[in-house]
Order: C-alpha cells, then structure tokens, then sequence
C-alpha cells in the first residue's frame, strides 16, 4: 500500500479498518509483554468480584490495536505525534475459541494550522463504541 | 474512604534506567498482534531513516505502568490494583524510540477527584533519556473502585 502524503489525503480520508478478535490468550499475553498483570483481563473470579460480568481487555491492548490501524497507514510508525482513547465501554472477552471481535475505523477530519492531520479513531464491539474521543494527530509528507 | 486529594503532587520515579531491546520490541509487537517490519528488522526501520528498530505507539506504557505499579503497591494510598479501571491514556510522542534507548521516568498524580462513586486519578508521566532528553509524555487516568461490602 503507497504512503500516505499530504497530496493524497483529503478531510474525509478514511483509513482502512481493521477488525480484530481478542481471546483470553492474546491478554495473558498482553500482560507478559507490558507488565500489566491486573487479574480482571485474566482471572474471572476477580472480574467478578469487582463487578465486571467477565474478564475484559487491557484498554491497552485495544488501543494498541486501533494503533495498528493508524501505522498500517501510516506505513512509519513514527509520523504517529499524538495518540488518546477515552475507554467509554469494557470489552468483555468470554472464554471461548472465538473470543469476541473489535472493529476499529479511522477518518481524516482536519488538518491544524501546524500541518498536522487530525484522524478520529472509532472501536466497536458488538455493536457498541469503546473509544470515546479517540484521535491521533499524524505528520504527512 | 475516597482517594485522599493529598496525593496531588506526589511522584514516583524510575530507580534504574529502562533498556530499551530489540527482542522486547518484537515482544511487544508480538503480544499486540502487529506486524510492522519497523519494530522488527532493523533494515526496514533504517530504510525509513531510524537508526534501529522502533517501538510500536503504546510502547511507552511499558515505563508509564512500571511506575502506575508503584502507584497501586504504595500501601500509604489505599489502592489495589485489581479495583483498578483505565479511563482515559494519551500519548504525545516528541521523538521516536529506538532499540538501545535507555529510557527514565517520572510520573506525577495531578488531579484526584470523585465520580459516581469512585475515585479518578489522573497521572502525568515524563519520559526521557537518560540525559533529560525528552521522549514521550504518557498521560493516563484510572479509576479506583472501593471494596463493596
């Protein structure tokens, strides 16, 4: 896929979506891998007890993920400035095989006076958002 | 008992220096599912001007939790870390990270308040190289459930 530049983005722009499936394993994981052993995105007894239905994701990993969908585009990761996600929503990972899909989208809306793009990043799960107010502001060429 | 807003201010900071490893690069890649070749194979990250392999966005949590750890396991705060829920992260990255980046950190509890019940704590943490260069500030809020009865 070409490199995005400042000739070929527009506002309206829209990034390829990404939809990915997150299983218990891919969080076990995640914990290893960050340092993030918080027993809600492991252990359901836990989950429970604190008032969770089930284990949920780290909020990291899925904005990890709606990370991905920025730097596939972006092609260099770097031309990533700024990245925030407000987690409105848990995204509870039953213990199955299939676990649960999470469908992340991204749209160019502006482009600020120090001619960085500002993309809103979108992440749904079973029909519902989980980011709230999730943007990234990236640098074009 | 709610959060004691005493502990806006307070810090905590890096006790040795975070390496920075290509295969903690790949590891973390790995965990979230990314294949970039930047993260991976430091010819395709020199192919895109960065002297190795760089660090995939969300990297900087790595430091940022380390100290968020020291945070929860401080026993003077009254917080668990299971009771504890993500609410809100931003990066703002002013450079990129590099394999071979010896990285430090600081983060600062800067406001503390009560919503519906629980308490939100929003932290600041500073990322900088060794010599006070800096990298990244990773801006995270969490918020604190008290044990039901």
């Amino acid at each position: 896929m070409s490199v995005p530049t400042a000739g070929t983005v527009e506002l309206g722009t829209e990034l390829p979506p990404l939809t990915a499936r997150i299983r218990r394993s891919d969080l076990v994981r995640y914990a290893g891998a960050s340092g993030d052993f918080n027993p809600i995105h492991w252990n359901p007894r836990v989950a429970r007890e604190v008032g969770l239905p089930d284990v949920i994701a780290h909020g990291m990993y899925t904005m990890a993920l709606g990370a991905r969908m920025l730097t596939d585009w972006l092609v260099d990761p770097t031309r990533l400035v700024e990245y925030s996600v407000r987690f409105v929503r848990p995204v509870v990972v039953p213990d199955t095989d299939e676990g649960v899909e999470v469908r992340f989208g991204g749209k160019v809306v502006d482009k600020r006076d120090d001619g960085l793009y500002r993309v809103d990043v979108t992440a749904e799960c079973g029909g519902e958002k989980v980011f709230g107010a999730a943007r990234a502001f990236v640098r074009l060429d | 008992m709610p959060v004691d807003a005493a502990l806006v201010g307070r810090t905590y900071s890096t006790s040795v220096p975070y390496e920075v490893g290509r295969e903690k690069i790949r590891e973390f890649a790995d965990a979230v599912g990314d294949p970039n070749p930047a993260y991976r194979d430091p010819d395709a990250a020199r192919a895109l001007g960065h002297p190795d392999v760089v660090a995939p966005p969300t990297f900087p949590i790595v430091v940022a939790f380390s100290l968020l750890n020291q945070l929860f396991t401080d026993p003077s705060t009254g917080l668990a870390l299971h009771r504890v829920a993500h609410a809100d992260q931003r990066f703002a990255y002013t450079r990129p990270i590099h394999s071979g980046d010896r990285l430090v950190g600081t983060l600062t509890i800067e406001r503390v308040r009560q919503v519906a019940g629980a308490d939100l704590i929003s932290t600041r943490t500073e990322i900088t190289g060794v010599d006070g260069d800096p990298v990244c500030t990773a801006f995270a809020s969490i918020v604190h459930r008290e044990e039901t009865r």
